[in-house]
Order: C-alpha cells, then sequence, then structure tokens
C-alpha cells in the first residue's frame, strides 16, 4: 500500500492502474453485496475511480503520499452510493432474482442467494456486515468511511450476522 | 461452515472492461471504433468529451496516436449518448451535433477548425477566407498549418479548403488523392475545379445579378454559363464594380 501511495506521487497517470487493478476487486464486489446490483456496483466502481483520480490530480505529492488508499476510496464510493440511492428512492426497490442473465462475469457460488439474505437486512447493517466481513475491514475503517460512531458500526455488524443467521435456519 | 467464512467468500474476479472504462473516464487513455467512409476505413478516437481525432485505419495508428497525443489507445465503444452521430458527421463532412474535444489546439487553430466546419459540402474555400472569416486576414500561413494539423479529418472538413491559386493542394489524411476522391464524393468536381485554377480564376460574376461567387458557391454555379464572367481576384470584381455573393462571402 504505501509502495502504491509512493508511486502514484511520483507519477500518477502511470501508477494508477495499479491502483485499479489491486483495490478495485474488493471495492466493486463490497459494492456488489450493499447495492445488491451488478451493473450500478460497477458504474459506482467506475466513477469511484475517476472522481478519486481526478482528486488526486489537484494533490501535492506530499499528500498523495499520506494517503489512506483504502478508506479515502470507499468514503467517495459511500458519498456517491448515498446519491445514487437518492436518485432511485422514488422508484420501488425490487430484488433481482435472476442472476446475472446471460452476464459474462461468474457469480461466486452461492452469491444469488447471500444476496437475497442480505436484502433482508437494514441499509447500514448490510453496508457493516460486507464491509466487516466480505472486504475485510476493521471496525475503525468502517467507522471512517460510513460516517458513524465505532460502538454503533459494531453493533450493526453483530446485529446484522445473527439476522442472517436466522434467515439460513429459516431456509 | 460459520457466516463469516461464507461472507469472506462473496467476491469474484473484477468485471471485464471495467479498467478500460476507468482509463478512458480518467482520460489515461482515448477509446477508438472503426468506421467507413468516402475513402475507406477509418479510425474515429474519442473520449468522454467528444471525438479527438479521426485517422486512417492502417496497421500503424496506434502509434501515430501515441506520438502525437502521448496518450494509450484502447478498442471501445463511443459514449451511447452521440455514438449514433459518427456515421452521419463523417458522411456529412461536419460534426452537427457531435461533440468534438480539441482541447490539443491552441484557441485560434480552434476558431479555424470550426470555420472550417461551416463550409457547406461539395464547396471549397481559399485559406484566405478562413483567415478573413476568423478575422484575422494576414495570417493566411497560420490558418494554413492550423489546417493542414487539424486532428478530426473528414469530420471537420479540411479537404474544403484550398491553396490561395485555387488549386486542390495537400491533404493530412493519406495523401492529396484522399482530398480529390472526398471532393468527387461529394460533388465539388474536382477536375474543373483545377481547371479554373490553371486560368487564374478566382472568382466568377453573374452578369444579371451583379454579384461574384466563389467558383463553387452554389448560387454561381446556378447561372448558365452564358451569364458568368471571370475574373483573376476579388479586387478585379471589385474594379469592375461587382458586389460579394452574400451566400459565399469571396475572399482569396
Amino acid at each position: 500500500m504505501d509502495d502504491l501511495t509512493e508511486a502514484l506521487s511520483a507519477d500518477l497517470g502511470t501508477a494508477f492502474p495499479t491502483v485499479v487493478e489491486v483495490m478495485g476487486k474488493p471495492l466493486f464486489w463490497g459494492l456488489r453485496r450493499i447495492c445488491g446490483d451488478h451493473q450500478e456496483a460497477e458504474d459506482l466502481t467506475q466513477e469511484t475511480f475517476i472522481r478519486a483520480y481526478r482528486a488526486l490530480e489537484g494533490f501535492e505529492p506530499e499528500r498523495i503520499r499520506e494517503l489512506q488508499l483504502r478508506p479515502w476510496l470507499w468514503t467517495i464510493a459511500m458519498n456517491l452510493g448515498r446519491n445514487h440511492l437518492r436518485d432511485r428512492s422514488r422508484r420501488p426497490i425490487y430484488v433481482e432474482m435472476t442472476t446475472e442473465v446471460g452476464h459474462e462475469d461468474p457469480e461466486p457460488v452461492d452469491g444469488a442467494a447471500w444476496d437475497r439474505r442480505l436484502s433482508g437486512l437494514s441499509e447500514s447493517q448490510r453496508t457493516a456486515v460486507v464491509l466487516r466481513h466480505v472486504v475485510g475491514m476493521g471496525i475503525f475503517e468502517i467507522a471512517e468511511v460510513t460516517g458513524r460512531p465505532e460502538g454503533t458500526v459494531k453493533a450493526d455488524v453483530s446485529r446484522g450476522l445473527s439476522r442472517l443467521r436466522k434467515a439460513l435456519e429459516a431456509e | 461452515m460459520s457466516i463469516e467464512r461464507d461472507l469472506a467468500r462473496l467476491s469474484g474476479e473484477l468485471p471485464s472492461g471495467l479498467s478500460e472504462g476507468v482509463a478512458l473516464g480518467t482520460g489515461l487513455a482515448d477509446g477508438f471504433d472503426l468506421y467507413e467512409s468516402a475513402i475507406g476505413q477509418v479510425v474515429v478516437i474519442f473520449n468522454t468529451l467528444g471525438v479527438s481525432s479521426v485517422d486512417i485505419a492502417d496497421d500503424r495508428f496506434p502509434e501515430r496516436h501515441t506520438e502525437r497525443f502521448r496518450r494509450a489507445l484502447l478498442r471501445a465503444e463511443a459514449p451511447s449518448v452521440w455514438r449514433g452521430l459518427i456515421p452521419e458527421a463523417i458522411e456529412r463532412g461536419s460534426p452537427g451535433r457531435l461533440p468534438v474535444d480539441l482541447r490539443p489546439v491552441t484557441d485560434f487553430q480552434q476558431q479555424v477548425l470550426l470555420t472550417t466546419a461551416t463550409i457547406p459540402k461539395g464547396e471549397v474555400r481559399p485559406y484566405g477566407w478562413v483567415a478573413r472569416e476568423v478575422h484575422r486576414p494576414n495570417a493566411v500561413r497560420a490558418v494554413g498549418s492550423a489546417v493542414a494539423r487539424n486532428p478530426i479529418p473528414l469530420i471537420i472538413p479540411c479537404h474544403r479548403v484550398v491553396r490561395t491559386d485555387g488549386h486542390i493542394g495537400n491533404y493530412s489524411l493519406g495523401g492529396p488523392h484522399n482530398k480529390i476522391d472526398l471532393l468527387e464524393h461529394e460533388g465539388a468536381d474536382p477536375e474543373r475545379l483545377e481547371t479554373l485554377a490553371a486560368r487564374h480564376v478566382r472568382v466568377r460574376a453573374d452578369n444579371a445579378s451583379g454579384r461574384y461567387c466563389l467558383p463553387t458557391c452554389g448560387v454561381i454555379r446556378s447561372v448558365p454559363p452564358a451569364r458568368v464572367t471571370d475574373f483573376r481576384s476579388v479586387a478585379q470584381a471589385e474594379g469592375s464594380g461587382l458586389d460579394p455573393c452574400p451566400v459565399c462571402r469571396p475572399a482569396d
């Protein structure tokens, strides 16, 4: 990670594709599990990186070197996601039951079933559970990117997990 | 198996095309796609702002692109909002509603190119005309080099700008034969243009209306030959008491 910010500060244009390569997978799949929609997660991931690049263009090298890339990217993604959700709020929310018809990117085994279970969680619980266990963030980092107190995040994770456990038992 | 372990497995590969989308969106790379034109297959290069260049679709265009613009090139579809406007812009020989990205050229060069884009299909204008239109009548040479370095030929129709002596002149997109073929395709009759140039004809007047035009202006082309008088310069036509055509606004 330090190598990456070092490389970014030295030559932004050359190093940035590596950032996409390294950070893209967890960012995309985290967003994919939070929003439940493949296309929307793809749009959000792409937009996050484009915004990040534009921001980095205006940063001093020193500031880039000191960046914590993952929480910084996720903060951008969460802000964009909120606006996306706001745009969507007037439309009825539906859960896509057909699993990526005709999509060339393979879903991990059982992905659709987990999407269904996750869709039963509240927005904040789902976000906390996905960031903690799909992306692998610590509580402190989640609190930072979601702008919520650590105690609340911790409670969201454990309540979310117990809901998932109940959903599994009911199947 | 624990829920936590299942959740940790809910990731897969990065969706195909995502890195490319980011490269195009950040401007780290340009996209290209192939299109047909009157002079064969061409490559249309674009970014999120619009079409940024057009080149001959031979096997060396990626090298030329990197050399000239210092950016990577990826095969991609243009943004869906204006993708459909590309074929008609090529055929019409003007951008119309198709967005073009002229950031790499200077303000003066932009003005020259946007003025060039107003020359109607089937007609030509000398460099001096473009210079007069951009309010820099003495900058004929600068106009010439701006036109020669037009990054978006075909869509910005620099093939419609000819030498001051009326000869068709050079062309950057694959050579002068392409300029002749394009003008032929558009009905500008390049052979006739060369004949008039050899006879030193710069403007032609309609004896009935008392107005003089550039030789390819639609107004003078609809006048019967018996009523037409040829002149070697705008000054000569003015000296004969004639008025400039308001449609082609002649200049040499």
